[in-house]
């Protein structure tokens, strides 16, 4: 997985981790942009810690392909200071099946969007505040876990 | 020894990344230190949910340090 500050074009990593592939059936791929949901939000600003946050993902990454039996995946999130509209994160998986790669690539942003070491600031008109995730995040995530989904998340299913 | 702190700790202690030229042997003691020098910046840290790294890797409880440790400090994650 890389870290960048620069943006990136979704369309050139999918053709790049596409090309040249003969023992994959599935590619799935999904972009998240920098939401702006409404005029006050300016920025997003995004802080990693540089040998620590790729490493984490890079075993998340690894766990997940394990998983669900991929043949490879690609991650890649910017960090910096990022305006409403540019893609901030890229996330590419590879199998021989469909399935595989579908679930795998909701597990991985579930991963990412509650529990990947970022620090998250929304600059806005009247200033800047420190965001967590949201609580359906974090039910996201949980989806994945090894335990049994608690009773609120079965019924919220 | 290289102290940085992230995302809100930033805030609180109005710095991001301090080398200590007399670096304290235990983690215990670089907090107590941390502490002395600023009592935000102390509670900020005691606070639940702020895991510790040392030389890149989450640890636990107090450890002793090198002189050259780089020691993280980490507020609840936000995700991207």
């Amino acid at each position: 997985m890389r870290l960048q500050s620069e943006p990136f074009a979704p369309g050139d990593l999918l053709a790049a981790f596409c090309k040249g592939r003969r023992d994959v059936g599935a590619v799935v791929s999904f972009t998240g942009l920098v939401r702006g949901d409404d005029e006050t939000v300016q920025a997003l600003e995004l802080e990693a810690y540089a040998g620590f946050t790729d490493l984490e993902i890079g075993r998340m990454a690894d766990a997940a392909a394990e998983r669900h039996g991929l043949i490879d995946v690609l991650i890649v999130h910017r960090v910096g200071r990022l305006p409403p509209g540019e893609p901030i994160v890229f996330v590419a998986t590879a199998a021989p099946h469909r399935r595989a790669a579908f679930e795998a690539a909701d597990q991985l942003m579930d991963y990412l969007k509650s529990r990947a070491p970022f620090w998250k600031k929304s600059h806005e008109a009247d200033g800047a505040r420190w965001i967590e995730p949201r609580p359906e995040d974090y039910l996201d995530a949980a989806r994945w876990d090894d335990a049994p989904a608690p009773a609120s998340l079965k019924d919220r299913r | 020894m290289r102290v940085l702190l992230f995302g809100p700790l930033q805030d609180v202690a109005g710095w991001r990344e301090r080398t200590l030229a007399s670096p304290p042997p235990s983690l215990a003691a670089l907090k107590a230190a941390l502490r002395r020098d600023d009592l935000a910046l102390g509670q900020a840290l005691d606070r639940p949910g702020v895991q510790t790294a040392v030389d890149k890797a989450i640890v636990r409880g107090d450890i002793p340090l090198s002189a050259d440790a780089e020691v993280a400090f980490l507020p609840p994650m936000s995700g991207g």
